[in-house]
């Protein structure tokens, strides 16, 4: 069922110029993304998962190659198309969290709904509170960021990419920043979420975190050198069950 | 993007970033209430100088005795002293331009009290000399319409002479002899000072010109009449009918030439002038550079901005925010922030003017004109000074500025 496909990439490549020096960070990525996957996108560093990452999160453009997400040609569009892609297609949660300082989480959570072009949803106060219910903050929508601990920031984060329904959720190494317990509740919540149908893309370079999805895709050297499904997947919520229990969070 | 979310954008980032914004205002109201205050002080100094000018009489017409032409032959002035009272009543009544007329008769004089002896100048005059010559009275009173017609020995005494003969008590009531005539001292002049040429203008007594003539002089002319027009304007006007009156009263024929001379200060009113112009400009001057001063503070303060908020910039890129969003949020933020600096600084601009005047005592005065130039420019600054660092921001590349901590 091509309706299926979110992602399809063909050929992609990227090559830097770093004055006379041309460094080629993909050789040729072929990647195909159905809906509902969750898919561990791992390798060693400068084995150009970064790269790929930025690319189908369009926030960089390939040098040679096709890119289609959600079933629409995105490479060779302009600036603005490509804010307006990440606006609508894609939510985005980085290691740093990357949250906007002083501010509170339901406004960190509205902003990408105040950069719709289409303006598609009338009460974007609204849809920002039920983003955040969705990840268990409702009762913390008024903290800023720096009252919130790591995993909470994360959550708000990951409220942030869910806003405004994008077909891909990508995450570069959410569980950078975060202990082991946090680290698997943010992964009870990406399962729960990928349950849900929502399609997730997880840049890693952890082997223990692979192990929750459902698909290592692994680079090296610009080419894709595995890609197969995993066996013995972990399940987030009973290993969170099996830990010792600790006191809840404040 | 909708006006009322950028504004939303632009408020929210306001507010959060209280010192950014505190130091990028600080710019346009130390900008804005200099400006304010220095035109408000400039103006206030320019009419105190105005007035101090005016004290020398500017509207002053004076008429002395004698032509610098006669017959084709020049004779000087004061030729012929020809001057009398008559002349006086004359001007006063063909003139309506005139605010104030009065004979001057010098006489030198010892005046002699139990304390002492001093050498001085009586001025006989009218009781509109006073008001000429800008003279007021510190203590006691001026002579009256009545004392002149009845030659009353009273006389007022300058600051000068009253410390020379009354040093310590008071001269108001006291009896003074001059010329062996004792007169009654009824008020003391208020202190002038020195003239230009450093003459003491305070060693001076003045008295009723008719007690002076009939009692210190004996003699029937005067030697000079002095006159003020209301304004400077009026001064040619007054001038022509000074001189029209006064030919009458000597019956001169048309063939005749005057057998007086009429004369203003020009010079002093053209000091004037050209002090008000000097000043002008160094106002202007003084105001341009407190503007470009705060509205480059401003421009400093936005860069430095864009830099520290180069994350921000890709978050909100990231999340979908078009260069276009950014460049406006950015334009909307400075543009805000410099007109409510404007406003804090007209409100701290007169606040300090009327500070000021209660200091100084000087008339400082905030004009529309002034609070309007300064409001305008501050919203330009904001504008002009924002729309730099705006494009900067807004082409930005997301990843970098992702990436930039």
């Amino acid at each position: 069922m091509p309706d299926q496909e979110v992602i399809r990439t063909e050929t992609l490549q990227r090559v830097f110029h770093m004055g006379h020096v041309q460094v080629a960070a993909l050789r040729g990525v072929n990647l195909r993304v159905e809906r509902g996957e969750m898919i561990a996108i791992m390798g060693p560093s400068g084995s150009g998962k970064s790269t790929l990452m930025n690319i189908l999160g369009c926030l960089d453009q390939p040098t040679a190659g096709a890119y289609f997400l959600d079933g629409r040609r995105v490479d060779g569009l302009s600036r603005d198309e490509l804010a307006a892609v990440r606006n609508q297609k894609i939510g985005f949660v980085f290691q740093g969290f990357n949250l906007l300082p002083r501010t509170q989480a339901i406004d960190n959570v509205e902003l990408p709904l105040l950069y719709d072009v289409r303006d598609q949803h009338r009460d974007t106060r609204a849809v920002a509170a039920r983003a955040l219910e969705r990840v268990g903050l409702a009762d913390r929508m008024h903290h800023e960021s720096s009252e919130l601990s790591g995993g909470q920031q994360q959550r708000v984060a990951i409220a942030r990419a869910l806003a405004t329904n994008p077909a891909i959720l990508l995450a570069d190494e959410p569980t950078g920043n975060l202990d082991t317990r946090t680290s698997i509740e943010v992964l009870a919540l990406f399962q729960e979420l990928n349950d849900a149908g929502i399609t997730m893309l997880i840049v890693t370079h952890e082997h223990d975190i692979a192990l929750y999805t459902k698909r290592v895709v692994e680079l090296r050297d610009g080419h894709v050198v595995r890609d197969e499904p995993v066996r013995n997947r972990r399940n987030a919520a009973q290993d969170l069950a099996a830990m010792p229990p600790e006191p809840a969070e404040a | 993007m909708k006006l009322t979310r950028l504004a939303r954008l632009a408020g929210q980032s306001i507010r959060k970033n209280k010192m950014r914004t505190l130091l990028t205002m600080l710019g346009v109201i130390i900008g804005v209430a200099a400006v304010i205050v220095m035109v408000a002080v400039g103006q206030g100094a320019q009419s105190q100088i105005r007035a101090r000018i005016d004290k020398l009489g500017t509207n002053l017409i004076m008429v002395t005795p004698g032509s610098s032409a006669s017959g084709g032959v020049s004779q000087g002035a004061q030729t012929f002293n020809r001057l009398t009272v008559k002349d006086v009543e004359a001007i006063r009544a063909g003139s309506t331009l005139i605010t104030g007329i009065s004979p001057v008769i010098l006489a030198p004089t010892q005046a002699i009290t139990a304390n002492g002896n001093w050498r001085t100048l009586v001025y006989g005059v009218s009781t509109d000399y006073p008001t000429i010559r800008d003279w007021s009275i510190s203590s006691g009173m001026l002579f009256t319409e009545n004392d002149v017609r009845t030659s009353r020995k009273v006389a007022l005494i300058g600051k000068t002479v009253a410390d020379g003969l009354f040093a310590g008590s008071d001269p108001v009531g006291q009896t003074i002899q001059l010329r062996h005539v004792p007169f009654e001292i009824i008020g003391v002049l208020a202190e002038k000072g020195q003239t230009a040429e450093g003459s003491d203008q305070d060693d001076i007594i003045i008295a009723p010109y008719t007690t002076v003539q009939n009692r210190l002089q004996g003699r029937q002319f005067i030697g000079q009449i002095i006159a003020s027009a209301a304004t400077r304007s009026d001064i040619p006007l007054a001038e022509a009918e000074i001189r029209s009156a006064m030919r009458a009263s000597h019956r001169l024929g048309a063939a005749d030439n005057d057998d007086f001379t009429v004369r203003d200060q020009t010079d002093l009113a053209k000091t004037a002038q050209e002090t008000t112009r000097v000043m002008t400009w160094l106002l202007a001057a003084i105001a341009s550079i407190s503007l470009l001063v705060g509205g480059i503070g401003i421009m400093n303060i936005m860069l430095v901005s864009v830099t520290e908020r180069t994350h921000e910039i890709g978050i909100r890129m990231a999340v979908g925010a078009r260069g276009s969003d950014v460049l406006k949020q950015f334009l909307v933020e400075s543009t805000v922030m410099s007109a409510v600096g404007g406003l804090i600084g007209v409100a701290v601009g007169w606040l300090t003017a009327i500070v000021l005047r209660l200091i100084t005592g000087w008339q400082t005065a905030v004009s529309p004109q002034t609070v309007i130039i300064a409001l305008v420019f501050s919203a330009t600054v904001g504008i002009f000074f924002g729309y730099y660092p705006a494009r900067k921001a807004a082409a930005l590349n997301p990843i970098e500025a992702l990436r930039y901590e």
